[in-house]
């Protein structure tokens, strides 16, 4: 149910990006989604990969840090009000989404997006029962749609 | 007075103060008249002063005669200093060196055995003996750390493991599986090998390890603190350097106060690193060597750059040796930051207190219109790396603050990749200084 997330620390400063990017075209490993996070220092690329295990180890030995993490895929409609249903499911649940970004593809009228809780069994269980599609690891690394 | 661990090799150790200044001064004007007539730098340098080595009369007298330094072992790169002939060296090492060339020691015979016979002191000094399992995870090779310390360990009836350094997960098998009770090896690879050893859910306070003989780099209080408790062992300081010998110059005995020196061939003087004049005993200075009984390649008088104070007074152990403060800093890593004196090794105390362990770290200089800047480069050690910039922000916040309280003076801190500081042959360059560029 969990999405396996792989962090890399990057200075922040030109240059940084391609040398991860032509370590994992090179593995022939997809990249499905990513966001990169900034501050005037450094950044954190998180990434979403079609084999997070290899990808892992292949960054490691080059040298980067890498942490994994564990995020969530949920479905939302993709109109007005998708998210903000979305939102208003977990509303006073005392869950805190630490970060979120988007998948570049959706299913017909759907988008799919990761989600950071702060509290991942808590957010899936609520989301679930409320009828929300939280999306298979399996899909997210193997594109679907 | 009985040792409770006697080795025979361990007899000077006690001499009446008398009777070591007396062989002292024997061995001195030996070696002083042996590198006046075999070696051509040092005949050249007495020479000029209108010396000769039987103005040596008494101990004191040492002062008159001129210094060695690191750059006449460059100068007269590779066998320039030798007093021996090639075919009475037995032994070469060289070490790394961060600039240029290496410099090159030589060993007679004669050499090697008074080596492993302070090597033999050096161990028994913290308790071990025969019977004990040293693990020696020193490199060996052309540094002298792991040679010296196998001799020496071997030389005493010990069990020596020859591991060498690297490769953490087979010495934790090698330290559990071999029952160890000893290891040698530089602090900082003993804590990676605590933290490795926990990950893998060794707990090395379980093991049968009770001491540690940890050297060739400056170490501090809190890192034996840490290594002490975290490895249920006794850590103790050793000192040498490859100039004189190789570990064995000096080492801590049970009392962990002070490090002995071995002077019945390694004399000491303290002297102010910018003059050179002697200082009284008790006085912080530079640490000052003479080989009293090296045939190979005698050293009169080199400057280490060890900063350290002699310490008077009879220790607790019964040895009858005199004592150095243990070496935190060297007088050529002092950076003068806008007026204020600041230490390699107390950036180190800083980040070492905050990450639990010592990241690669850099020190870089510029001047910015006329005003000196220090920015410190902090590798992200998996350890300390989180996917939140919040954590990383605070990491970021919580070095810089604790450089701040410990220089006195407000540096930058900047976390970079792991890797990207550059090493030279293992060792991090740890300051680059641009301020005469700009």
């Amino acid at each position: 149910m969990k999405i396996h997330q792989l962090s890399l620390f990057l200075e922040n400063q030109p240059g940084q990006m391609i040398e991860p990017c032509r370590l994992l075209a090179g593995a022939g490993i997809n990249i499905r989604t990513l966001s990169l996070a900034d501050t005037r220092q450094f950044g954190i690329l998180r990434v979403i990969v079609s084999d997070w295990k290899n990808a892992a180890a292949l960054l490691e030995s080059a040298g980067y840090v890498v942490n994994v993490t564990e995020v969530v895929a949920i479905e939302v409609a993709d109109r007005p009000g998708g998210l903000a249903e979305l939102m208003a499911i977990l509303e006073n649940s005392g869950i805190n989404i630490e970060y979120m970004y988007a998948f570049p593809f959706g299913r017909q009228d759907r988008a799919v997006l990761i989600f950071r809780f702060d509290q991942p069994d808590a957010a899936i269980e609520r989301l679930q029962a409320a009828g929300v599609n939280v999306v298979e690891s399996i899909d997210v690394y193997n594109k679907v749609s | 007075m009985t040792p409770s661990r006697f080795h025979p090799a361990s007899a000077p150790d006690y001499l009446p103060p008398a009777q070591m200044k007396s062989l002292q001064l024997d061995r001195l004007r030996g070696v002083v008249q042996r590198a006046f007539d075999l070696v051509e730098l040092f005949r050249a340098r007495l020479d000029e002063r209108g010396l000769a080595p039987a103005d040596i009369r008494g101990l004191e007298d040492i002062a008159k005669l001129p210094f060695t330094v690191k750059t006449d072992l460059r100068d007269t790169y590779p066998f320039g200093l030798f007093a021996s002939p090639i075919e009475e060296v037995v032994r070469l090492h060289a070490s790394s060196g961060t600039t240029g060339k290496p410099i090159v020691v030589a060993y007679t015979q004669g050499d090697l055995d008074v080596w492993t016979s302070v090597m033999v002191r050096s161990l028994a000094s913290c308790g071990i003996t025969h019977g004990d399992i040293v693990q020696n995870a020193y490199g060996y090779g052309l540094f002298t750390g792991g040679l010296g310390a196998h001799y020496g360990a071997e030389a005493l009836g010990a069990t020596v493991i020859p591991i060498s350094g690297g490769n953490t997960e087979r010495q934790i098998m090698v330290m559990k599986d071999f029952k160890v009770t000893a290891i040698c090896c530089t602090p900082s690879y003993f804590i990676h090998l605590l933290e490795r050893a926990g990950e893998l859910g060794v707990d090395v306070r379980e093991l049968p390890l009770r001491a540690g003989v940890f050297g060739a780099e400056p170490w501090t209080e809190s890192m034996r603190r840490h290594i002490e408790s975290a490895g249920g062992i006794r850590a103790f300081d050793i000192y040498g350097l490859s100039e004189i010998t190789g570990p064995g110059v000096a080492i801590e005995c049970c009392a962990q106060k002070g490090l002995h020196i071995f002077e019945d061939h390694f004399y000491p003087e303290i002297v102010d690193p910018e003059t050179g004049e002697p200082l009284a005993e008790g006085c912080e200075g530079e640490l000052v060597i003479t080989t009293l009984s090296k045939r190979a390649m005698p050293m009169i008088r080199y400057r280490t750059r060890d900063l350290t104070a002699l310490i008077s007074g009879p220790c607790p152990c019964g040895r009858t040796l005199r004592r150095m403060r243990r070496i935190g800093r060297r007088s050529d890593d002092m950076i003068i930051l806008r007026g204020i004196n600041v230490f390699p090794s107390q950036i180190e105390g800083a980040l070492l207190a905050v990450e639990g362990t010592l990241p690669h770290y850099q020190i870089v200089l510029t001047r910015d219109k006329g005003l000196d800047q220090m920015e410190v480069l902090v590798e992200v050690t998996p350890e300390v790396f989180s996917d939140q910039i919040g954590a990383l922000e605070k990491l970021h916040e919580t070095l810089t603050y604790a450089l701040d309280q410990t220089l006195g003076v407000r540096v930058a801190v900047r976390l970079v990749r792991p890797q990207t500081i550059r090493r030279s042959e293992g060792k991090a360059q740890r300051v680059i200084d641009r301020r005469n560029l700009g």
